[in-house]
């Protein structure tokens, strides 16, 4: 749907990456942004972290908010411009930025350039370091059965498919297993949610079922308001399934407990 | 047909609780969805084939008073008449003045959602005309007396014990010890039944898939034959078309036609595609003596020009509706309205107003996978959220959303206090989750944690973590 090529076609040897941490990565699940920090360091980027970052504008611009949604837009786009790179461990909000702010400032004179230009070198992680920096990545061996679940966005806008089954096929002990529909949706769709929370919870069943019956021990996705929706609703059928965001297997930075566990579940 | 679109949330509801649809929209999910991606797998132009539709339509588009007018000269070169209706309520009194201009006692009717979208059939039986639907799905739904669930198979929520129900129910003149245990048996129930009215009738009602401008012809797609007999048979025929189906060229219907069945029910063309033009001429053996085009506005006009342009490009395929997760989980009924799926809650709201269908373009998780399988690149995603964008300017939406959203905003655009408020927040969560590692409920979260738990955050936020360093390198060096 989407071109995503790398923006740079002779991409510097240590770029400087700025790390767009997302809103729910920050606040829910901080061990992915730091395995997204490692895994783009040891493939040879120069990452920061800019404070001054907060939410993709998302929430606004789905339920019509533009106004609110350009502020936001304007606010990421003034922090991460002066980076060679803009990384997301997030489909989603990379698809945001890269997909929605140049259409959502396109009336805008100042501002329309700006986006585009954020645009074309702002990427979802994965896709990062399959694409642009060819990463040659040695993850810990972890013995399990995992299956994979495309988020929306991130297979739909920015066409992230094969990647992430490539760089998860260099984890040794790994044996991903295909459910029937890993490219349905999960029901999560940020406020949908909420709004709508029986017609969600029919959508999450569905997921439920079919990640169950690949008999498979670990769910790993790319973006973590599907995982947490699809783990908050297997642990709440009583599931033993796992869930985890890719990069903590990619980094090998599985020693905290999964999505929605305590310690003692892990132990 | 009377709108419900109002009650969405409650009629989602009562249709998730109907096992019987469940296990009919988990067929529909499984079987359309294979079948289209079977057809294409067999066309490996279909892409650029979309590509043409697409610019054929827009460009339609870009010149329908031209077209129309074209379309229009022909028909009465070839002998037919054209009736401009601006409202529902016009083309249902119109109607209503042909068959009674010749005295019509009953009308067989081949499936056209128009049809649905006026109410047509409610208002010819007011006045003393029976309507016989001729489309097996819409003929069982007619005996049901029940609005069809979705765009190409409109008794789709039905299975075949429901359908055998309905029969021995409607032809109380048939043995009642006869066998119907199989679609074959009932099908030639509905062929003898249906056999008679087309027979019979005084006036044949079509839709149109596609109005030809260059011809003056009308396109009717179907599988079984019925729009054939309806046009054929009686003295009196009907189209009833809204304006955006117009078509420049025989060429161009030909270009369209191959991207339709594919996309819908994964056939490379349906069973049946007549072309009709006019009345019989001189020389033929069939057709109908008079032949009447109404051609309806009913609020497209409104759309052209706006952001919502690109919906008058669909052909009524179904293929959003088979491949949308929401209406798997709710079925076409939900929707309270003619049009269903994607499709439907962009359309209804354009032509009902989105103060009526508030819900519509809001229940999506915009999760793309409309667009991508629409053969006319409808950016039904984008659509959806101009909706949402419009009730958000109008504050129709809810005002416990628009405090939570603007509360969001606030924060998100002064990244000092969005610290200064998660930053406790999430600790205190982390805190109170750290047991079980997610809630089974939390305050001001029930829309979350009613059908799921909600995982617990960590701790503190990552970036207050990376930015400390000690803290931040403990985390990282786990993973070393």
């Amino acid at each position: 749907m989407t071109e995503y090529a790398p923006a740079l076609k002779n991409p510097p040897t240590s770029p400087e990456v700025g790390l767009f941490a997302t809103c729910l990565v920050d606040l829910m699940r901080p061990s992915v942004g730091f395995a997204t920090v490692k895994l783009l360091e040891d493939a040879g980027c120069r990452v920061s972290v800019p404070e001054a970052q907060t939410c993709c504008g998302q929430p606004a611009y789905n339920s019509g908010d533009s106004a609110d949604a350009r502020d936001i837009a304007k606010n990421v786009i003034a922090v991460f411009e002066g980076f060679d790179y803009v990384v997301a461990p997030s489909g989603s909000c990379a698809g945001m930025i890269s997909h929605h702010y140049p259409h959502l400032l396109k009336d805008d004179a100042a501002w329309k350039a700006r986006a585009e230009a954020l645009a074309a070198k702002t990427f979802e992680l994965v896709a990062f370091l399959a694409d642009v920096m060819q990463a040659d990545i040695s993850p810990p061996d972890l013995g399990v059965t995992a299956t994979y679940h495309d988020s929306c966005s991130g297979l739909r806008e920015l066409g992230i498919k094969a990647q992430p089954r490539a760089l998860l096929g260099k984890v040794g002990g790994l044996t991903l297993v295909e459910g029937d529909i890993p490219e349905t949706c999960c029901g999560f769709g940020g406020l949908f949610c909420v709004k709508y929370p029986d017609i969600s919870e029919k959508m999450v069943d569905a997921k439920a079922d079919d990640i169950l019956a690949t008999g498979a021990d670990l769910l790993l996705a790319g973006d973590l308001g599907c995982l947490m929706n699809m783990a908050g609703r297997l642990k709440g059928r009583g599931a033993s399934v796992q869930a985890r965001h890719v990069a903590e297997v990619l980094a090998g930075m599985t020693d905290q407990p999964a999505i929605g566990e305590a310690d003692e579940d892990t132990a | 047909m009377e709108t419900q679109t109002r009650r969405f949330k409650q009629n989602a509801r009562e249709a998730m609780a109907d096992g019987q649809l469940a296990q009919a929209l988990t067929r529909l999910g499984e079987g359309f969805p294979l079948r289209r991606a079977e057809a294409i797998d067999r066309l490996p132009e279909f892409d650029q084939l979309r590509d043409a539709a697409k610019a054929i339509k827009d460009h339609t588009l870009a010149h329908l008073d031209l077209y129309l007018e074209q379309y229009e000269s022909k028909v009465k070169e070839a002998g037919g008449h054209v009736h401009w209706c601006r409202t529902g309520q016009d083309a249902r009194e119109k109607i209503l003045e042909i068959c009674r201009s010749v005295n019509a006692k009953t009308v067989t009717k081949s499936k056209s959602m128009i049809g649905e979208e006026i109410a047509i059939n409610d208002f010819l039986e007011e006045n003393g005309v029976a309507p016989i639907e001729t489309d097996l799905g819409e003929y069982i739904i007619q005996l049901r007396k029940e609005p069809p669930s979705h765009i190409i198979a409109p008794a789709v929520h039905l299975n075949k014990g429901q359908v055998e129900d309905t029969f021995r129910k409607a032809h109380t003149n048939l043995d009642p010890a006869r066998n119907l245990d199989d679609p074959k048996s009932l099908l030639e129930e509905a062929r003898v039944e249906l056999r008679d009215k087309f027979l019979n009738a005084d006036v044949g009602l079509t839709g149109a898939n596609f109005l030809i401008a260059e011809t003056g012809t009308n396109v009717l797609v179907t599988n079984e034959g019925n729009a054939d007999l309806t046009y054929s048979l009686p003295r009196v025929h009907i189209v009833i078309a809204s304006l955006e189906k117009v078509i420049p060229t025989l060429e161009d219907t030909a270009t369209v036609l191959r991207v339709l069945a594919r996309s819908g029910t994964g056939q490379d063309i349906t069973v049946y595609t007549t072309f009709c033009t006019g009345p019989k001429r001189p020389d033929d053996l069939d057709g109908p003596d008079e032949y009447h085009v109404i051609l309806l506005d009913n609020g497209r006009t409104e759309l052209v020009g706006t952001e919502f342009q690109e919906m008058l490009r669909c052909i009524r395929c179904g293929s959003c509706l088979n491949h949308c997760p929401v209406y798997h989980a709710i079925g076409g009924h939900a929707y309270g309205w003619v049009y269903s799926g994607p499709m439907g809650a962009v359309l209804i709201p354009g032509l009902i107003g989105i103060h009526e269908a508030g819900d519509l373009p809001n229940a999506s998780t915009l999760c793309g996978k409309c667009e991508t399988v629409c053969p006319m690149r409808i950016p039904l995603p984008k659509m959806l959220r101009a909706w949402r964008e419009r009730q958000y300017q109008r504050k129709g939406n809810s005002a416990a959303a628009r405090w939570a959203l603007g509360l969001w905003a606030a924060l998100a655009k002064r990244p000092k206090l969005y610290r200064a408020v998660t930053g406790p927040l999430m600790t205190a969560l982390a805190i109170l989750g750290r047991k079980r590692g997610r809630f089974k409920w939390l305050p001001l979260a029930g829309g979350w944690t009613g059908p799921r738990d909600l995982p617990a955050p960590q701790g503190d936020s990552f970036i207050a973590q990376y930015h400390k360093g000690p803290v931040g390198a403990v985390v990282r060096s786990k993973g070393q």
